[in-house]
């Protein structure tokens, strides 16, 4: 217990950290000591940075804790936060308000992701209604998220200039660009009523480590369990896609760190999962605007470069103990 | 302490029905075993039992309230349920598996001293403690299936359920089991096991509960259920019932009668 209290400790202090670099780093190197300056400098780090790091911190928090929750709710080290279809649901809300070009407030696309989420949250749960089957649950999301996506791609194929389909194929890559702090006061309360019920969640999550029937046995309510995942994931992974795209491979890959760490109890993994998915997600953030590219490198894609040769490592060191 | 009792118990699964009135009664601090062919009934009359099945009529009775009307903590915090070759899906330390038998009776606030103590006792009562510091699918299956015993026990159920609980144990482990299910039950607790092997359930039963095809062939002691007739009847065997130096039934077996 003390050793999962140690490493969250330091998990945080990591974040507290890597919040630091990434308000130092950027275009223009601002030092600690010019930040409170008064003159534009500080506008960039209050107005820019600062939510922008806020932004990556939620968006990676979100994620991690998702993930965890998904590999322990399914049982399967691959879950990934996207599988039951809410983030595909997500962008697809965000799609449509950039198909019709809703450029009225920066408002406007958040607020449609979030609407899509909620829609694919509703849709999952008439599926599911009130089984509390988990092979149901999985397969109603793995049907939403391959339709949403169906129906992403319809609307990039009909975009009505060229433009509106390279934004919407560029903004589906997912990045932390331009970020203000109305996105972060938008996606809070979502990010943290999430985590909440994806807590609470924990111990069924730990007495599933026995099977199905042995955690009714233990007094589990499977369906309490399912509306707490869905209303968990659904908050956490929407909310993220409203403010950041859609980012891969942070909920796959960080709850696999952090089990060498803390070892595999699901409940165990939550919190500092979630530590290390605003970590990684802050540093990534932090290295694509350092990166000297024409333009910047898309976080998405960033994501997904260096996290696939990690996850090989770990695979490859995994290996011995899998075959 | 209270008795555990089918009443009518009828069950239907994906469209076949499992159980057809099941009336059985379970008194604390024996041990009975259900017997019967494959496909009888067996675990879903131990399902029932544990409360996590929905019946189609007729109910389960403990005491004087029905379990499926109990809250779900409180069933969990009576009942303990040991499934057949149960997964261990995480591979996480045998100590924090076995605490997962602790669950129905922890506060919002994690495990109290009391917790850990039922803990250390069930690690000491099935033999697992040089095991407390591997991790749980590191282990051998048998000695899988002694933590998993563990687990249970550590929720200190009135009634322990336990489906097939001496598969995968090698003999001197399966007499060991069988003799740690004894005392659980001399203990006071109900034990009701699902068992496959006549002789064993011979050996251990104090009542023997037979099923088939969903219905109850016979119960009682174990001389009187396992005859030859009756075995002839539900397994279609002819079997040759020898004793033991302690007056125990052998069954043995001999050739299947269709």
């Amino acid at each position: 217990m003390t050793g999962i209290l140690k490493l969250n400790i330091s998990l945080t202090v990591g974040v507290v950290m890597a919040v630091g670099l990434s308000l130092m780093a950027g275009r223009h190197w601002i030092p600690f000591d010019e930040w409170l300056s008064g003159d534009l400098r500080s506008i960039v780090i209050l107005q820019l940075r600062l939510p922008r790091a806020c932004v990556g911190v939620l968006v990676g928090s979100g994620l991690g804790m998702a993930g965890a929750a998904m590999q322990g709710y399914l049982r399967n080290p691959l879950a990934d936060p996207g599988l039951f279809g809410i983030s595909s649901s997500a962008a697809l809300g965000a799609v449509v308000s950039l198909y019709f070009g809703y450029a009225a407030s920066a408002l406007l696309l958040p607020i449609f992701a979030l609407v899509g989420a909620a829609c694919g949250m509703g849709v999952l749960s008439l599926l599911v209604g009130r089984s509390g089957s988990l092979t149901l649950f999985t397969l109603s999301g793995v049907i939403l998220s391959s339709l949403t996506g169906a129906l992403t791609s319809l609307l990039i194929s009909l975009a009505p200039t060229p433009f509106a389909s390279s934004e919407i194929v560029t903004w589906l890559m997912g990045a932390l660009v331009d970020r203000s702090w109305d996105d972060v006061r938008l996606a809070l309360p979502f990010t943290g009523f999430g985590m909440m019920a994806l807590l609470m969640a924990g111990r069924s999550l730990d007495a599933l480590t026995l099977g199905e029937a042995t955690a009714r046995s233990l007094g589990i309510d499977m369906r309490r369990l399912q509306w707490l995942m869905l209303a968990g994931v659904g908050l956490t992974v929407g909310s993220s896609v409203a403010i950041a795209g859609i980012i891969g491979f942070v909920g796959l890959v960080v709850p696999h760190l952090v089990r060498p760490l803390v070892g595999s109890q699901p409940s165990a993994l939550l919190v500092p999962s979630a530590l290390a998915g605003a970590l990684l997600v802050v540093l990534a953030d932090t290295l694509v605007r350092v990166l000297p590219s024409v333009s910047e490198v898309r976080l998405g894609i960033a994501m997904a470069v260096l996290g696939a040769p990690f996850f090989l490592a770990l695979l490859f060191r995994m290996r011995s103990e899998i075959a | 302490m209270s008795r555990l009792r089918a009443d009518r118990l009828s069950l239907r699964l994906r469209g076949r029905t499992v159980l057809r009135g099941v009336s059985a009664e379970f008194a604390p601090g024996t041990l009975t075993v259900i017997l019967g062919p494959n496909g009888a009934g067996k675990s879903s009359l131990l399902a029932c039992l544990a409360g996590i099945v929905q019946t189609e009529s007729g109910g389960v009775i403990l005491g004087d309230t029905s379990v499926l009307d109990m809250p779900a903590s409180r069933r969990a915090r009576h009942i303990g349920l040991l499934t057949q070759n149960a997964d261990i899906h995480w591979d996480i330390d045998v100590r924090a598996l076995v605490a997962l038998g602790r669950l129905p009776h922890q506060g919002r606030w994690g495990r109290s001293a009391a917790d850990e103590a039922a803990i250390d006792r069930a690690i000491a009562r099935t033999d697992c403690v040089s095991l407390i510091d591997r991790r749980a699918r590191q282990l051998s299956g048998g000695e899988q299936a002694r933590v998993l015993l563990a687990r249970v026990l550590a929720g200190e159920p009135e009634w322990l359920l336990a489906d097939e609980p001496l598969a995968n144990l090698d003999p001197a482990y399966q007499l060991g089991a069988m003799a740690c299910l004894r005392a659980v039950a001399d203990s006071g607790i109900g034990v009701v096991l699902v068992l496959h092997d006549l002789t064993q359930a011979a050996r251990i039963a104090d009542r023997i509960v037979m099923l088939h095809d969903g219905e109850v062939a016979a119960a009682g002691t174990p001389a009187e259920v396992l005859t030859p007739d009756l075995m002839a009847r539900v397994f279609a065997i002819r079997a040759h019932v020898g004793a033991d130096e302690a007056g125990h039934p052998l069954i043995t077996p001999l050739a299947r009668t269709v």
